[in-house]
């Protein structure tokens, strides 16, 4: 191999250059943040495996675990739960935006990022454009599999697609919940702690895998108002086509209520954090 | 005309005060050092002037543009590689420049361009097209100055640039550092080395727990800690402990250390004196094969002022 060195010659002429542009306007930025996180995916297109076969894998527990038991046989309780399993499994996968920020923060990444002359945001939206491609192909992967086993939506193709297009409005407000964790905990084990309390009780105590007028009443009044549940309810009735139109006005509701708050509180840290 | 000038700077974290009132003036295209131990303050110093944050009391201007209220006018002009690299592993070492140039603004096809210059002149065209994580330390720290250097900064700060790396790529970063120096940035460096510091710097600020406690060129430095330091090479052990108790009692003698094995160096008050010792050395009986007479080193001086103040 040839030995590396430095040129200094070349170096001097280099650096004295003195190009400075103008600096990118915010839609670039985003591009080439999106660029980034493409690249990554190419470098480590496993991280594509996860979002395609965890499911698959829940899907299946869930199907074949509880299906008899739930709601008689398995076939039935596939209609049932495939919304709400795909909501949850989607929602879910929605942590690692977090991850990807706090592992920027930890590697000195970030630092770089914020001496540069750029609309700030932009790091995020890069990304989360890339996320939202990644909970697509989650949930294409999960809707075609779960036909091969006998799903069948009554809403059809546009009923489908439209529950998935809600899935990722949904989503793309959760993020900001996890930028927020990201910037507020040190470690990555700590946030990843913390994301877990978060995500669990979020999903499971929803309408996703059993009917809530079957809980307590105290549990029952919780689960209706988790965003979780009425994205669910959404997702269902769109598939089925039976949904009422109340029902998404209220998943967008409670979407544009968490970017409120926690889109500022995340522009807020990203901008003061030491 | 200054790139920076400081006063008073403070910041404290908690019951912790890192940096504890530091005043400062850096002149334009000189090479400025701040040497001291770990935790002496140095990175928060560095990362108050470079607007990462804000110090709690105190007033800094960098180029003249005050370092909070024109916080962007400053950053326009600076450049920061951290302690730590600020690259992502994860990317080669081709798309990490062209990454940061985007980000400053350039084309697609201006970046590309701008990143192959970069890699070419570090020496790091080789290593292009492989993933940083496959770097070693000393290729992590070329190609993290490199992003640095997209934009030529009027100022760059360097946090500890040589820390674990082998001589070899010590010596490239000097190179890459001395170069810029020439090409006409200003540069404020941090370091734990004596030697790079006496190296590469033209002013070199000694800071111990968040304080400034000396100032000035190496030479400066080393000519504060007073006259000379007589060294002497003995021909054996007996010699040694004869020299030694013989000199014990002389007024003119600060200290007398065994430096290395059949060596003792004697820090003296005067430099005159030197030959009036060997002559009655000689007329001892003793031999003093090899002497010299320098200043300290700047060893002694970091540990004179960096010991209990």
């Amino acid at each position: 191999m040839k030995q590396s060195k430095i040129n200094t010659n070349q170096l001097r002429a280099v650096l004295t250059k003195q190009e400075r542009p103008e600096p990118p306007n915010p839609l670039y930025a985003i591009t080439t943040f999106s660029w980034r996180a493409l690249l990554k995916i190419k470098r480590h297109p496993e991280q594509l495996l996860d979002v395609a076969a965890l499911p698959i894998l829940f899907l299946l527990m869930f199907t074949y675990l509880f299906g008899g038991a739930i709601a008689g046989s398995s076939r039935e309780y596939l209609q049932f739960i495939l919304p709400g399993i795909l909501v949850q499994t989607v929602t879910q996968i929605t942590m690692y935006t977090g991850m990807d920020l706090n592992k920027d923060i930890q590697k000195g990444f970030f630092d770089r990022l914020r001496t540069l002359p750029i609309w700030l945001p932009s790091s995020l939206l890069g990304s989360l454009l890339v996320d939202s491609f990644r909970y697509l192909i989650a949930s294409t992967v999960m809707v075609s599999f779960s036909l091969l086993l006998g799903f069948r939506p009554q809403g059809g193709v546009v009923g489908v697609i439209s529950a998935i297009a809600l899935i990722l409005v949904f989503c793309f407000s959760l993020s900001w919940v996890w930028n927020t964790l990201a910037l507020l905990m040190r470690s990555e084990q700590s946030l990843m702690m913390l994301s877990m309390m978060v995500i669990f009780p979020l999903t499971f105590l929803s309408s996703a895998f059993v009917d809530p007028t079957t809980m307590p009443t105290f549990l029952e009044n919780v689960v209706k108002y988790n965003p979780v549940s009425i994205l669910v309810d959404a997702v269902r009735g769109l598939m089925h086509g039976n949904v009422e139109l109340a029902n998404i006005g209220l998943v967008f509701l409670s979407s544009v209520i968490i970017i409120i708050i926690f889109a500022p509180l995340t522009l807020f840290l990203y901008r003061r954090r030491k | 005309m200054y790139a920076i000038k400081a006063k008073k700077l403070k910041k404290t974290y908690g019951d912790f005060t890192a940096v504890n009132g530091i005043d400062l003036t850096v002149k334009k295209g000189s090479i400025f050092a701040f040497l001291g131990p770990n935790g002496a303050g140095k990175t928060t110093t560095i990362r108050m002037l470079a607007t990462l944050i804000k110090p709690d009391q105190g007033e800094a201007s960098l180029f003249g543009y005050d370092l909070i209220k024109q916080s962007k006018a400053v950053r326009q002009r600076i450049s920061l590689t951290g302690q730590y690299a600020s690259i992502d592993e994860a990317l080669t070492g081709q798309e990490n420049l062209i990454l940061i140039a985007r980000l400053l603004g350039f084309s697609v096809g201006k970046a590309k361009q701008r990143a192959s210059e970069l890699l070419e002149s570090f020496g790091l065209d080789d290593a292009a097209k492989r993933q940083v994580k496959t770097y070693s330390g000393g290729m992590r720290r070329r190609l993290d100055i490199a992003a640095s250097l997209i934009v030529t900064p009027e100022l760059l700060f360097l946090d500890e640039p040589t820390t674990g790396l082998d001589p070899r790529s010590r010596s490239q970063v000097w190179q890459v550092v001395q170069a810029l120096a020439e090409a006409g940035t200003t540069i404020l460096l941090t370091t734990q080395y004596l030697e790079e510091a006496d190296q590469l710097a033209d002013h070199i600020a000694v800071i111990n727990k968040g304080r400034i406690v000396a100032e000035g060129t190496a030479a400066q430095l080393k000519s504060s800690l007073g006259s000379g330091v007589l060294t002497l090479q003995l021909a054996n052990q007996a010699d040694l402990m004869h020299a030694r108790s013989l000199l014990a009692g002389n007024q003119d003698i600060e200290k007398i250390t065994d430096a290395k094995e059949g060596e003792l160096r004697i820090k003296l008050k005067q430099p005159q004196i030197a030959t009036q010792l060997l002559v009655e050395l000689g007329q001892a009986g003793i031999k003093v094969p090899e002497f010299s007479l320098g200043q300290p080193s700047l060893d002694e001086v970091f540990l004179a002022l960096t010991e209990e103040r």
